[in-house]
């Protein structure tokens, strides 16, 4: 019996180590080794500029702390979601959290065309303030200003507030929270001192998931941000592309890397101190319908106010997409244009096999990060075991290391190291899907392993008594009551690896071209038919999103996903 | 237990062979040509096909990223290329790639009907395909309601009725952004009593925007291309930016609805080449399809898909193309030798002046 479970313990620890070694490592080490000796000998001189100015010191501590202030704002705004969502059931809620991960599918030039829509010089906002106070100038500034960055955050990473702390939420049993009332606690006593403690393994994820997010930020920065604002990730890009300094990008990269090593070592230590086993509850006991008038208020308006954050950019490219044609009036004339190769061009992409291509993608990245950190997940968590398998919380920094990476860095270290048999996938479509799980790992790690961890041992106990092997156990205890967590890490697989494009752009790659990037096409050059047919496909790809993430939530295998 | 092992592996396989994504494996078709290339290539459907036919060979397109990083990889894979031919490399890459020395002599036999002013390198290490100006564009129907004549050449940019008018690209993340750079620099030079640097200083002054890439400044920007939304009435772009306005218009246009600021020296010359890469694995193949993209065929099929001017002096110009095209008689001139030694201190120096 012993030895079965570790049997399967050890090949769980080992494929995703081997993925880790194969995909991550050793592309990184390569190019590295590359830039920091490309004779074969160690030079330093390059690196001097690095030391020799204070600007880098600079760019780390502006990344540091707008990574930070990014964080705290995305978790303050998105917690009363989460509570809504994990306490209450009403109408429309699958359709309401589907709509809130759309944002971090978009590609970031789309989403700034929408924040200049709604927030520009000339947008919604700024011409309504001009007409209700009568002024002759735009009141707000919003272009290039560090507030857009910190908003545009807060709209990517809502989501992973509101799910990873939302289902985590869910399971919890309101009846602690019940029995501090009842000895006199007022509501913000008994938040604070039973639900937040309680929450706090499933908070610090999100959190450092949000936070590792904005600290790589690439894209808001430079779009929305503007030249005047550069983070580590911008700087590394800068100087390997435009540069191409190899040794300073490498340093910069190195540097990125530690700090994301740093932190999740600190996050690691922590998550051990706060992390206790619970009673976990089926959410058909904790969720109920909002009763009183008071709890449907709030519902509401909290469901308006993370609409109007969420949706009103959205919404604004849905709108423009039917408005903007010359016949003027509601018209599907983009969407008709996508159909059609009007300039018989090789390149032409049909929508639907952007669909399929992105789709496929998706998929096969789902599949793959769902194992891989079903695999991983069991193996730190190691309550219980002793040995190897009682140490390996040192293993799990390793798992988030792809998000601190830069796509520049790893992109070329792909070029430099996976071009020999049997590894030779340059330019493979597989490779997209190896980097997507790459990015798609770390999510699923993270939320699966707080539901994981806080899984009573007496009921493995108890079935292992009852004669249960370990994977029965694993099967028929733990995957139920993780399933929740499981469909979550899922969608952030599937949400990745539909939105990505930066990494993608910069592997070699033939003809297969997935959404973003065939909005990427027809923005690349002017006239008004490739802008609108650019918001057609944004919107197109945001309702095959939306499809996908409810049917991911749908998702039932038996009785798997119903806890 | 092994069982639960075999599975996993299974499920392991299965979810990278998910549909469509079967790797290809085993060697090559035996007759075919990789050629590596930026994502802005585009080119007719018909027009591979004549290769193809011609040939009995298979084209396979290898899209790696915009120029520069497309030029990086080459770089990097020099000692097992990615392709046997890389096109997209141009006058601001060349010279960081013939330093890295990854391309092979090839002196075809149609390079005499391409004008010697495009031929940059003498060995015949890169040859011309196209070329395209980056230059000033400015939204016609706003300079006609606010009753202004727009500006005609890069000193206007600085007088005041011209303030807070002009976005542009940074030269440290875009390509046009770098190239508008290297126009200011070839106009003004960079000694004497007014250098790129002053004038770069009294841009600032009189409100220019810097905006991260071109799709930020023409779609978020620009009024022409936001729709109305932007504030900004003249924009960094291409010479062609008006024909293709045009050919991608919503309804027919009589005149195009941008004008361009051609004055001497006030634009940027990008010249794009084709080169055989070292290692190539099939010489003659590599070279034919060379011959093609410099041969008429695919050169008269540039215009409307790629929006640069052919390089061959033989191919007959698109009507859509011709009629709204502009080229600028005398574009900035720096040496792309130059520019490769100087670019990262040029920028440096603008990055100091502008953004600091």
């Amino acid at each position: 019996m012993q030895d079965a479970g570790r049997c399967l313990l050890l090949a769980s620890c080992l494929l995703p180590l081997v993925f880790l070694l194969l995909f991550y490592f050793y592309p990184l080490v390569s190019i590295l080794t590359l830039s920091f000796a490309p004779n074969g000998r160690l030079s330093l001189i390059p690196l001097e500029k690095l030391f020799g100015t204070p600007r880098y010191l600079q760019i780390l501590w502006f990344t540091t702390w707008q990574a930070a202030l990014s964080t705290l704002l995305t978790v303050g705004l998105a917690l009363p979601g989460a509570y809504l969502f994990a306490r209450y059931d009403f109408p429309g809620k699958s359709l309401i959290q589907a709509l809130t991960t759309i944002p971090f599918v978009l590609p970031t030039i789309v989403v700034a065309l929408a924040f200049t829509a709604l927030l520009g010089p000339r947008g919604l906002l700024n011409t309504g303030l001009m007409q209700l106070l009568g002024l002759d100038r735009p009141p707000l500034n919003l272009q290039h200003t560090l507030a857009i960055i910190l908003l545009a955050h807060v709209f990517y990473n809502y989501t992973l507030v509101l799910r990873i702390v939302g289902a985590y939420w869910a399971n919890l049993d309101p009846r602690l929270e019940e029995a501090a009332r009842m000895l006199g606690a007022n509501r913000w006593r008994a938040f604070r001192e039973v639900t937040l403690p309680l929450l706090a393994p499933a908070l610090s994820a999100a959190a450092l998931l949000v936070f590792i997010f904005c600290f790589t930020s690439f894209g808001v920065i430079l779009v929305l941000g503007g030249p005047r604002f550069a983070t580590l990730e911008v700087e590394i890009y800068r100087q390997t592309i435009h540069y191409l300094n190899l040794p300073l990008a490498a340093a910069l990269s190195v540097i990125q890397i530690l700090f994301t090593f740093a932190l999740m070592a600190v996050y690691t230590r922590l998550q051990a101190r706060v992390q206790r086993p619970l009673e976990l509850r089926s959410r058909q006991v904790t969720q109920r319908r909002p009763q009183r008038r008071r709890e449907w208020l709030l519902v509401w308006i909290n469901v308006g106010l993370m609409l109007a954050l969420l949706t009103t950019p959205l919404a604004a490219l849905v709108g423009r997409s039917l408005t903007l044609s010359a016949t003027g009036g509601v018209s599907l004339d983009f969407y008709r244009q996508l159909f059609r190769n009007t300039r018989d061009s090789a390149f032409y992409v049909p929508p639907l096999a952007a669909v399929r291509n992105s789709v496929g993608f998706a998929l096969a990245t789902v599949a793959l990060s769902v194992v891989l950190g079903l695999m991983a997940a069991a193996v730190l968590d190691n309550r219980g075991e002793t040995g190897f398998f009682g140490k390996t919380r040192f293993l799990d920094p390793l798992f988030m290391l792809p998000l601190g990476t830069s796509a520049v860095t790893l992109g070329l270290g792909y070029i430099v190291a996976l071009d020999e048999p049997p590894l030779n996938l340059r330019a493979s479509p597989l490779l997209v899907v190896l980097a997507h799980t790459l990015v798609a790992l770390p999510f699923v790690v993270r939320s699966v392993l707080p539901a994981l961890r806080a899984i009573h041992p007496h009921l493995r106990e108890a079935a292992r008594v009852l004669g249960a092997s370990p994977y029965r156990v694993w099967r028929e205890v733990d995957l139920p009551i993780v399933a929740r967590a499981v469909l979550v890490g899922a969608v952030f697989a599937f949400t990745i690896s539909m939105g990505e494009f930066g990494a993608t752009s910069l592997i070699a790659r033939p003809e297969r071209p997935t959404m973003p990037i065939a909005i990427y096409r027809f923005l690349g050059r002017p006239g008004a038919a490739n802008y609108g047919q650019a918001l057609a496909m944004s919107t197109l790809l945001m309702l095959v999103c939306t499809l996908g993430f409810i049917a991911i939530e749908r998702f039932r295998v038996g009785e798997v996903g119903e806890f | 237990m092994k069982r639960v092992i075999v599975f996993a592996l299974i499920g392991l396989l299965l979810a990278g062979c998910g549909p469509g994504l079967a790797t290809p494996t085993g060697s090559p078709e035996p007759r075919s040509v990789r050629v590596m290339t930026h994502d802005s290539f585009d080119i007719g459907e018909e027009t591979i096909a004549v290769f193809e036919n011609q040939y009995y060979a298979e084209v396979e397109i290898l899209e790696a990223g915009d120029a520069g990083v497309m030029v990086n990889q080459a770089i990097l894979s020099a000692d097992n290329p990615l392709a046997d031919v890389l096109y997209g490399v141009d006058n601001t890459l060349l010279s960081r790639a013939l330093e890295a020395d990854i391309f092979e002599p090839y002196e075809s036999p149609l390079l005499g009907d391409i004008p010697d002013h495009l031929e940059l390198d003498s060995q015949h290490r890169v040859l011309p395909v196209d070329y395209g100006d980056v230059c000033l564009n400015y939204d016609k129907a706003w300079f006609d309601e606010q009753g202004l004549t727009p500006p005609a050449n890069l000193e206007d940019l600085v007088s005041p009725e011209y303030a807070g008018l002009t976005v542009v690209e940074d030269a440290a993340s875009s390509s046009p952004g770098l190239a508008f750079l290297l126009a200011t620099v070839g106009h003004f030079g960079e000694t004497g009593d007014y250098t790129y640097l002053d004038y770069w200083a009294e841009l600032v002054d009189n409100g220019v925007l810097v905006a991260s890439d071109w799709e930020a400044a023409y779609w978020g920007h620009f009024t022409y291309g936001s729709g109305g939304e932007g504030d900004r009435p003249i924009v960094v772009s291409y010479a062609s930016s008006p024909p293709v306005e045009v050919y991608f218009a919503e309804e027919p246009f009589e005149e195009a609805p941008t004008g361009v600021v051609v004055g001497a020296g006030s634009c940027f010359r990008q010249v794009e080449f084709v080169a055989i890469l070292k290692g190539a694995q099939n010489r003659e193949l590599a070279q034919a399809w060379v011959d093609f993209m410099l041969g008429t065929t695919f050169q008269e099929d540039i215009p409307l898909n790629m929006f640069m001017f052919p390089a061959n002096q033989n191919a007959a110009l698109a009507e859509a193309f011709a009629r709204f095209a502009i080229v600028p008689e005398h574009p900035a001139e720096v040496d792309y030798v130059a520019i490769e030694a100087n670019r990262e201190a040029w920028v440096e120096a603008w990055t100091e002046v502008v953004l600091r």
